[in-house]
């Protein structure tokens, strides 16, 4: 009966890219049209899975920037005079555009970006579509969010949005900003442009008013262009700490509200009566969804001593039925590094980690040869004096440390300039109440991670910034309270 | 069938020595997170296969089915008709494999070896007052007994879910054991748990490792006859059991999910279970198995579908 059995081969299963109809060359979306930049500047969009170049898109100037902020500046004047609940109309109808296009948007964002096809289909583009809805909701109930009666929105919202989740964070700046009364100049990274492109397509469909969204692309230097504006009353921005610091050098002073979604260095702790099973999954999706390109990623691994080999066993094991490869494959786990530059950063800080004395582990793997690609690496024998245990690695990189109790985690969770996300495993409830009061995030998940819903609040403490996306907190940014 | 698994488990030998030692251990087990568990099975049952992968894994879930006709109604020319069907299920493409086993009431056990016999195709029985289990042990053992007397090879025992929800775990270990030795060196033990009446997940794992302990060769999820059978999460737990007791003691167990499994594509789910969590030395039907009756005709069809382009329809497929 023993027989040599052959290997389970999943066919490759690539999503269609038919669906999605990508132009040439693309404009900035100022005033509810498509125009060339000022100077006529263009920047190319490439695919990071394969470098190939998807489409040409306008680089906005300083000129660019001021008439879009103008446009903003102008449908204000009607957008916050609507009723509430008109409002909402726009709003629900974007957010079912968004599901009737979902795949599109899917697919498109895996082409731009290089993330697995299953996270945007399955993460990213329900999220957005749930983002709209949710605000949409607030949109006619403002009196009752707890700011008083009838608060005001703040006028035009200057948005910085980052590279890893392009369609996700615009809708989680676009959607609260729109419901409350603002209209908004959006900046999207200069690596991912198309899919905010497409969103102002889809704003058009939706009949939105012109003006209400504003589109700029382009590299850094539009978007301090666009935080520098006087024009601008509020600057919300997703990104780097370095770059959260020079914006708030910028603003200082200035009558402008500012909120700040910056880097992170997530603690993931798993103690030693953790659902194990779960818990290696909870690390995988903490650590390795998005390729680990992931503000609030649990890139620390902190696991109680007693259960440290058993843990990292049964994680290297679980590494190893990781697929990389082709985004588009509806199989693949992993996918590409969104950047040459991204690439270089991740490999730079693990040879540190390496040379710094690590121990660095990675399952066999082969990488694709054109695009940029990082295979999921761990590292054993890392300590809190470890570069990899401190700077923000933003690529599928795991450090894993141990503690002994309950206190050395919190104190070393709590020990690095961060303090976006953290997570705890256990089956004891009232350890997960009690570590989770002391811990210095602002999110804390217990017995799961990177779990996103628009009703929960979600941003930083220390260096990872300050303000609260998401939930009825989110309204605050935007409201002038 | 000779089986590796020994009848107790040296390595974790003195675990069974009294009711605490054992009670310890399996309370000692890591706690299952439901939600987490029900979210990895729903993540891997995204997984697609198609083509070459498809293929393969329709032949493979084939060859895997125990054909199973549990009836009060079940006569002579049924279970013929049951035997028939396991060896060539598939009358009009003599390519596709037969099933792994035909399983039967131990008063069938004879025709149903009669009718599978030259074929390598297994008779299973479901023997020890199934599905209940509830008569004494003496009758479960003279049930085995004149199963495996008749030929079969393999016992599908139930556990007596009244003394594990009761604590008792060590009344279920030593019945375990005992029909373990009824069934001599000829049978492979299938240990079902009727998960759906166990209810937690803790509970599943526990009894999982509880069968393992007690020389099970294979475990199982369910009689088929409640209204909670194999689910996806309960399957990924038991891989996930056997894996470790693997690990641990060396010794393989097989796994079985039985019940409420009716369409190729469920199949395939199950079969991309065992491959991403035990692995690939699972995928093979002396260690995996479907307990299933209808499910086989939808892989047949499948099967038809993959070869000409085209889906033939239920009157292509034979009935019984």
């Amino acid at each position: 009966m023993e027989k040599q059995t052959p290997v389970f081969e999943y066919a490759p299963a690539p999503e269609s890219r038919a669906v999605v109809d990508i132009a040439p060359s693309y404009g900035l979306f100022i005033d509810g049209e498509f125009a060339e930049a000022a100077d006529g500047k263009v920047f190319k969009t490439v695919s990071p899975s394969t470098e190939e170049v998807l489409s040409e898109v306008a680089e906005a100037g300083e000129a660019d920037v001021d008439r879009a902020v103008r446009a903003a500046r102008k449908a204000f004047e009607t957008w916050s005079a609507l009723p509430g609940s008109e409002r909402a109309k726009y709003l629900f109808r974007i957010a079912r555009i968004i599901q009737e296009r979902s795949r599109e948007l899917a697919v498109l964002e895996t082409l731009d970006n290089g993330k697995p096809i299953r996270e945007t289909r399955d993460a990213d583009l329900p999220l957005v579509a749930a983002h709209f809805f949710y605000y949409a909701g607030w949109a006619d109930k403002l009196d009752h969010a707890g700011f008083g009666a009838n608060p005001r929105p703040l006028g035009v919202a200057g948005q910085v949005i980052p590279w890893n989740f392009p369609l996700l964070m615009l809708a989680w700046k676009i959607a609260p900003a729109l419901a409350t009364g603002n209209t908004v100049v959006l900046k999207p990274a200069e690596t991912t442009p198309l899919s905010a492109l497409f969103f102002a397509d889809i704003c058009r469909q939706a009949g939105l008013p012109r003006g209400v969204v504003n589109i700029v692309t382009g590299d850094g230097r539009a978007g301090a262009a666009l935080v520098a504006h006087p024009g601008v009353d509020k600057v919300a921005f997703t990104g780097s700490t370095a770059v959260g610091k020079e914006i708030a050098r910028t603003v200082a002073g200035t009558r402008k509200k500012l909120t700040l979604e910056l880097g992170g260095k997530g603690a993931n702790i798993v103690f030693d009566d953790a659902p194990i099973d779960q818990a290696v999954e909870g690390i995988v999706s903490g650590i390795f969804f998005n390729q680990g390109q992931v503000c609030c990623a649990g890139s620390r691994l902190l696991v109680q001593e007693s259960i440290h080999d058993e843990l990292l066993d049964s994680l290297k094991r679980r590494l190893s039925t990781l697929r990389l490869g082709d985004p588009l494959d509806k199989n693949t786990d992993i996918g590409a590094i969104n950047s040459a530059e991204q690439l270089a950063r991740i490999t730079a800080l693990a040879d540190q980690g390496e040379a710094e004395g690590a121990e660095r582990w990675s399952p066999a793997c082969e990488l694709p040869q054109n695009g940029f690609w990082f295979a999921p690496t761990l590292f054993t024998n890392v300590t809190q004096a470890h570069t990899i245990a401190r700077d923000e690695i933003f690529g599928p990189v795991l450090s894993v440390l141990t503690f002994r109790t309950p206190d050395e985690a919190v104190a070393k969770a709590n020990n690095t300039p961060y303090g976006l996300s953290a997570g705890i495993w256990t089956e004891k409830g009232s350890r997960i109440l009690a570590v989770a009061n002391k811990l210095r995030a602002g999110v804390v998940w217990s017995n799961t991670f990177n779990k996103f819903d628009p009703t929960s609040p979600f941003g930083g403490y220390k260096e990872s910034g300050f303000g609260r996306e998401g939930g009825r907190h989110g309204l605050e940014a935007y409201l002038d309270v | 069938m000779s089986t590796n698994a020994p009848t107790a488990v040296h390595a974790l030998s003195d675990v069974a020595a009294s009711d605490s030692t054992l009670r310890r251990f399996l309370h000692g087990l890591p706690g299952v997170d439901a939600v987490g568990l029900e979210a990895r099975a729903a993540s891997l049952g995204t997984r697609s296969i198609k083509t070459t992968a498809k293929a393969y894994a329709l032949d493979l879930a084939i060859s895997m089915v125990d054909l199973t006709t549990l009836e009060g109604a079940d006569t002579p020319g049924k279970v013929r008709a049951l035997g028939a069907k396991a060896v060539r299920p598939d009358p009009t493409d003599r390519t596709a494999p037969s099933t792994a086993a035909v399983c039967v009431y131990p008063d069938m056990v004879a025709t149903a070896k009669e009718a599978v016999a030259g074929s390598g195709v297994k008779v299973a029985s479901v023997a020890t007052a199934f599905p209940a289990g509830r008569a004494p042990l003496s009758v479960k053992l003279a049930d085995v007994r004149e199963a495996v007397a008749a030929g079969a090879d393999e016992i599908d025992m139930v556990i007596d879910r009244g003394a594990f929800l009761a604590g008792n775990y060590r009344k279920v270990y030593d019945e375990i054991v005992a029909v373990k030795e009824a069934c001599g060196t000829s049978a492979r033990l299938k240990v079902i748990f009727e998960t759906g009446e166990l209810s937690t997940y803790d509970n599943i794992r526990r009894a999982s490792w509880l069968g393992m302990l007690a020389g099970a060769d294979f475990i199982k999820t369910s009689t088929g006859k409640v209204a909670v059978n194999a689910t996806p999460a309960n399957t990924l737990l038991m891989l996930e059991a056997v894996r470790d007791f693997r690990a641990q003691t060396g010794v393989q167990v097989g796994v079985k999910p039985a019940g409420g499994i009716r369409t190729a594509k469920d199949a395939i789910k199950f079969l991309v279970l065992v491959n991403e969590t035990a692995g690939q030395d699972w995928l093979d039907n002396h260690w995996f198995r479907f307990g299933a009756s209808s499910l086989l005709n939808d892989l047949l069809m499948q099967r038809q579908k993959l070869a000409t382009g085209r889906y033939s329809g239920p009157d292509y497929v034979t009935v019984d």
